[in-house]
């Protein structure tokens, strides 16, 4: 059976963000080759040069997996150093791909690709069954909060499309799921037998799999809430920058304060009351504007600008809440921490930490354990090396308004970063 | 919790929010940004972000221009005027006066400038100590543009080093920068040609006049369209047919738009906006693959070029 698929975007429709995660012996290339095929986002002149690549390389048929070749540096090495974004489009749906490698020495890739992913595809080589990549990779799913998860197990044409293989890697995999907590409230997991390869359950059907009845991928992708939906519903709005056009000749700008920034999580309406934080300063939405236009409200992941009743100092780095629903700034957080950086973590050295729009210097408190990304260990340890998590304590110099990691993705994040250098250096995530 | 009846945005008002943010983090973090703007489709999208960003206020960046001195002058006019509209400072500076200066030479008087616009935008970020250029690539136009960052960081001599950049994650973008380093901001890095016309259609943006199907004079070199006699500012012809070769007149319009000697229209009806997002939606060849001649050369030139300084 052969699905048609749309694929121009319509102006109404909503837009998901997915990551893969596999290796290339997983099929992971060809499945993001085949998505990419099927939907008809390559077009003619990208598979020429594919084709002529995979003569050159002595292969028959067209290679799918070359869509996602790299960059050159990367070809030379023969490895792959960075996250790819990728995109298509359906009637219904944009997609943004974040294609991780998934090996272990790339977990902070890995983690780089699940902070903006609302789905994980774990690939399983139906051959081999669970791993202790595949491990790794739900875990890494799992601390990052994507609430999707879609377990694709592949390469079901090279077990005879046998249901008893698929059935007993959902098993196996929901055994380990049990284990690490990967299925709690608003978080699924779906099980879809597929072969990239043949295009078996991507978007066709196709012909080996009769046996089941459930979505294809395509199907689960265009159903599944679209981004950031789970998201706790208390209004967060971190000021990014505060527009004050004094200049102007215009009489009633004369007075204009706008609060620009991006409503992180919960609705905020005209008439709502508000709290500037840290000040702890109330007043009252006098309007919401994009660019000129004046909105009635404004729905999470909207950027605005918010105008207040009342004249109340407020700069970049402040938070806009709902009165009577505002976190407490602290001065200590606890947090898991994925290291990012060549340079390890160094105890004695103060950081700064970026959260939201506001930083802080900060230094290390307290390493409580490391864990083995591979058997789920917690570990202890003095330092953090590159690609480590372990959960950390920070203590700050000034105040944080956070909430756990777990309950709100916006507001529970933070990135460290080495002054010396400016690079970012860590990626944390609050817990409590 | 269920959600499923919860609001979201739309692909565009995302993708719309994103570059709003990006834009203003740009203006929160950096002293001294820069919009780079070339009169193209990419760039007018990204004045329209900036108004929706910080209207009623005024940009806190200028626009700044490099000019190869082969632009169409429908899109050098077009420039003019949307710079113009806005009441925003427009910077100009030239390849020609780089030339003049000796900082670009040509290898041979018919070579293209496109890419020495790099050596012209240094200059420029030195001669004004900008810390960031806002710009308007995105990832979807070329695979060395896939695993570009949003806030993607260049030393002091302007390079892109794929293997030293900044992991970005959620959206809390890092654009700090030392001293004579620099930041290049993409904010609608996650935007698809198709994104870019819809936007456009959408918020009914201008666009200069070669965007749409018009005759024009061209050969075939190569494969490709090539447009020839093409009449610049100064009043200068450029883009002289070669000996043998002969001149047709064709239906065409252009999907990038570009220093001239490099840059090829497609065929096409299509003469206002909601034709071409259909012919978007069923054109076969990608956007600078039928386009760019300058990327057809060798599968990494977009690569290079980018590790030398260019956007």
């Amino acid at each position: 059976m052969t699905v048609d698929i749309m694929t121009t975007p319509q102006h109404n429709d909503s837009l998901l963000r997915f990551m893969t995660c596999g290796s290339v012996d997983d099929g992971k290339s060809t499945l993001i080759g085949r998505l990419l095929f099927d939907t008809k986002t390559i077009l003619a002149d990208t598979l020429t040069q594919m084709e002529k690549t995979s003569k050159k390389r002595g292969m028959g048929a067209v290679d799918l997996s070359l869509l996602t070749d790299g960059l050159q540096a990367e070809r030379e090495q023969g490895i792959t150093i960075d996250v790819a974004y990728r995109y298509f489009s359906t009637g219904t749906r944009k997609y943004i791909i974040a294609d991780a490698p998934g090996h272990e020495q790339y977990t902070r890739n890995m983690v780089t690709a699940a902070s903006t992913a609302n789905l994980a595809i774990i690939l399983i080589d139906a051959r081999k069954g669970v791993l202790t990549q595949t491990r790794r990779h739900s875990y890494l799913a799992h601390l990052v909060g994507i609430p999707h998860i879609v377990v694709a197990v592949n390469k079901m044409d090279l077990v005879d499309y046998d249901q008893a293989v698929f059935e007993r890697i959902r098993a196996d995999y929901l055994a380990f799921a049990e284990q690490i907590g990967l299925q709690r409230a608003g978080h699924d997991i779906t099980f879809i037998p597929l072969s990239a390869l043949n295009g078996d359950m991507i978007v066709d059907r196709g012909e080996g799999l009769d046996w089941y009845t459930g979505p294809t991928l395509i199907d689960l992708l265009e159903s599944v809430p679209a981004a950031h939906s789970e998201q706790s519903e208390d209004f967060r709005f971190p000021v990014q920058f505060v527009c004050r056009p004094h200049a102007s000749d215009d009489p009633e700008l004369h007075d204009f304060r706008g609060f620009m920034g991006k409503v992180e999580s919960g609705e905020i309406a005209v008439g709502d009351a508000v709290t500037a934080l840290p000040s702890g300063q109330t007043s009252t939405v006098k309007a919401i504007q994009l660019g000129v236009e004046q909105l009635p409200t404004a729905i999470t992941e909207q950027s605005v600008t918010l105008l207040l009743e009342d004249e109340i100092d407020i700069s970049r780095g402040d938070m806009i809440v709902k009165t009577g629903a505002a976190p407490e700034p602290v001065k200590q957080i606890d947090a898991f921490v994925c290291w990012l950086s060549e340079t390890p973590l160094s105890a004695a050295r103060t950081y700064i930490i970026r959260h939201t729009t506001r930083e802080s210097k900060a230094k290390v408190g307290e390493i409580a354990y490391k864990v083995d990304v591979n058997t789920l260990e917690e570990l202890p340890t003095q330092g953090l090396a590159m690609n480590d998590i372990a959960r950390i304590s920070f203590r700050l110099a000034q105040p944080l308004m956070v909430d756990a990691y777990n309950r709100n993705r916006a507001t529970g994040a933070f990135i460290v970063i080495d002054e010396s250098t400016n690079n970012t250096v860590g990626a944390g995530m609050i817990t409590g | 919790m269920s959600n499923l009846n919860k609001k979201t945005l739309s692909h565009l008002d995302w993708l719309e929010s994103e570059a709003i943010h990006i834009l203003r983090e740009v203006a929160g973090q950096c002293s001294n940004p820069v919009l780079l703007f070339s009169g193209g489709k990419d760039s007018l999208c990204i004045l329209r972000l900036a108004e929706k960003a910080f209207r009623p206020g005024r940009f806190p960046f200028p626009l700044m221009h490099i000019d190869t001195g082969h632009n169409y002058q429908e899109v050098v006019n077009f420039r003019d005027q949307r710079a113009a509209e806005l009441g925003e400072r427009l910077i100009v500076r030239s390849v020609e006066d780089s030339m003049k200066r000796g900082t670009v030479v040509l290898k041979s008087e018919d070579e293209s400038r496109n890419k020495h616009q790099s050596v012209t935008l240094l200059e420029a970020i030195e001669e004004f100590g900008f810390d960031c250029c806002i710009g308007g690539a995105r990832r979807d136009e070329e695979k060395a543009r896939a695993k570009e960052r949003i806030m993607s960081f260049r030393d002091e001599f302007g390079q892109w080093d794929p293997k030293n950049q900044r992991p970005e994650l959620w959206n809390l973008y890092n654009a700090r920068s030392h001293k004579g380093e620099n930041i290049r901001a993409f904010p609608i890095s996650n935007w698809t040609e198709m994104d870019v016309w819809q936007y456009i259609e959408r918020e009914q943006l201008q666009l200069p006049s070669i965007y749409f199907a018009h005759q024009r004079n061209v050969v075939m070199r190569n494969g490709s369209i090539f447009p020839v006699n093409v009449p610049l500012t100064t009043g200068e012809v450029i883009n002289q047919p070669k000996a043998g070769e002969e001149v047709i007149t064709m239906q065409v319009r252009f999907r990038t738009v570009g220093d001239i000697t490099c840059t090829a229209p497609v065929i096409s009806d299509a003469d206002d906006v909601s034709k071409i997002v259909l012919e978007t939606a069923t054109t076969t060849i990608t956007e600078r693959g039928a386009t760019r001649l300058d990327d057809q050369t060798s599968d990494a030139s977009m690569e290079q070029r980018k590790k030398e300084g260019y956007f």
